[in-house]
């Protein structure tokens, strides 16, 4: 079981719980404002866009170059930025923190 | 096994170039080919407008035969934004299981229908059939509605003679007219109305604005959803084990519908105007003249894609652009996304093969590039 974190836009805490699939479907299925997921998962859409906590990067480790080229566009992302969907729920993630992005 | 094949026209320019051009009455277009090209263009809103005169980034271009501004399409940030929040959340609607279920419906329905006969036209009597019936859930209106546009036949702008064709284009927008009036006269919680209903700032929307939301709604929606539809079942047709393979692995249809729509790429691109002299991969852009985001070559470019021309069902990390990208990408991919999802899923829980009959394609001229985009008329058997 890992535990997950996400402070939305509206600087709401939600602490979800899992074992298994993405970051961005347990987001997703527990309606967190501000992860839409729409392309499922694909990492087409950046629609799941986070910002890891500092102090959290060495749980979640480096973006791909497609997922860094998404978010090279994107105005609202910076060097802790992630797309969730690309995240896979470990115990390695249990505690981390999710600040989710602003959208454009 | 390569009837139901979408060769990709844009290789060699592609890579030697990064950019085609074709002209389009006089008005050229610059086709921005490369994904990461194309995603740099479409973020660069400043540069590359959709504001430009109602019609001109629509290839072939629309300013001979409308004048409304399609919304919130047409129109650049920071005015975009204010219709896009506006009109989003109707358009996530689809994401409802009761919405999920209704459309279920629908397809059930014409699939059963289609197994009933011995062969279907499927552009005609199959996927303009569920592209119209699954039009009514979006706009809530009532299902019969659908028998009027299925009436028009698949083509809201194209007719056999030409391109575009201004009495086609105008049943289109009389019938819009009509509608909104009656929307005025009867208000009820349909599209139309909610719209007439709604304010920006404080400022309800004109009918102009109704009208603009709507044309983008009908015409966005139509060809794209048509050739979606019809272009999958001829790859179904042959690929049974496709079909099966969805059938007992249905937890692999997201990244199928995905991968359709990234293979198919339903639109093949959409224009831009420069807003200033610019560049584009080393290529001059003049103010004032058109680009092309052509997201049917994005979709194959081989540095991003392994096997691109191939469809790989189960593709994991698949970028595509297919829904366009940045600011204006589509409002419908939602409602599009839940029709290819339920469509993947019915057909692998009721159609064992598909038999291909007979079919006709439809291939784009642009330019040099000769484009298949789906089929004019396809005839198969359905079997059980």
């Amino acid at each position: 079981m890992a535990k997950i974190t996400f402070i939305t836009t509206e600087k709401e805490e939600i602490t979800l719980e899992a074992s298994t699939g993405s970051v961005m479907q347990l987001a997703v299925d527990n309606n967190v404002p501000g992860i839409d997921g729409d392309c499922g998962g694909v990492c087409s859409c950046a629609t799941c866009h986070v910002h890891v906590a500092p102090e959290h990067t060495a749980k979640t480790g480096e973006a791909s170059e497609i997922e860094t080229d998404m978010l090279e566009l994107d105005d609202n992302a910076n060097e802790y930025s992630r797309l969730c969907c690309q995240l896979e729920i470990s115990e390695a993630l249990d505690g981390l923190v999710l600040q989710v992005a602003e959208s454009d | 096994m390569n009837k139901s094949a979408h060769p990709d026209p844009f290789k060699k320019a592609r890579t030697e170039t990064g950019m085609g051009k074709m002209d389009d009455q006089n008005d050229p277009v610059k086709m921005v080919l490369g994904l990461k090209d194309v995603r740099k263009c479409a973020h660069n809103w400043k540069a590359f407008q959709s504001g430009a005169e109602p019609g001109r980034i629509v290839i072939p271009s629309e300013v001979n035969i409308r004048d409304t501004r399609q919304i919130p399409f047409e129109v650049d940030p920071p005015e975009h934004k204010g219709y896009r929040n506006l009109i989003e959340p109707w358009f996530k609607r689809p994401l409802e299981k009761e919405y999920q279920e209704k459309l279920k419906a629908i397809i059930s329905t014409i699939i059963d229908e289609a197994l009933a006969k011995d062969t279907v036209e499927v552009f005609g009597n199959f996927s303009l059939q569920l592209q119209s019936r699954a039009l009514t859930l979006l706009l809530n209106i009532p299902f019969e509605e659908s028998e009027t546009w299925i009436g028009w036949g698949a083509h809201v702008f194209r007719s056999e003679e030409s391109d575009l064709d201004a009495d086609k284009a105008n049943i289109l927008y009389n019938y819009i007219d009509q509608e909104i009036e009656k929307a005025i006269a009867n208000p009820g919680e349909d599209l139309y109305s909610v719209l007439l209903n709604s304010e920006i700032d404080g400022k309800k929307l004109t009918k102009e604005e109704v009208k603009g939301v709507m044309i983008l709604t009908f015409a966005g929606g139509r060809d794209t959803v048509i050739n979606s539809i019809t272009n999958s079942i001829a790859y179904f047709s042959e690929h049974p084990a496709s079909l099966k393979w969805l059938k007992e692995n249905p937890e692999i249809t997201n990244t199928a519908v995905e991968e359709l729509i990234r293979y198919f790429s339903p639109l093949t691109q959409m224009g831009r105007v420069a807003t200033k002299d610019t560049m584009v991969c080393e290529h001059a852009i003049k103010a004032d003249t058109r680009i092309s985001l052509c997201w049917a070559s994005a979709n194959r470019d081989e540095r991003v894609f392994e096997n691109p021309n191939e469809i790989v069902l189960d593709r994991k990390i698949n970028p595509h652009i297919a829904f366009g990208f940045g600011t204006h990408n589509c409002l419908g991919a939602t409602h599009a996304r839940q029709i290819m999802h339920i469509l993947l899923t019915t057909l692998a829980q009721k159609v064992s093969s598909i038999d291909l009959i007979d079919f006709k394609e439809n291939i784009e001229e642009l330019g040099d590039f000769k484009r298949k985009v789906g089929y004019d008329s396809i005839t198969v058997k359905f079997n059980a």
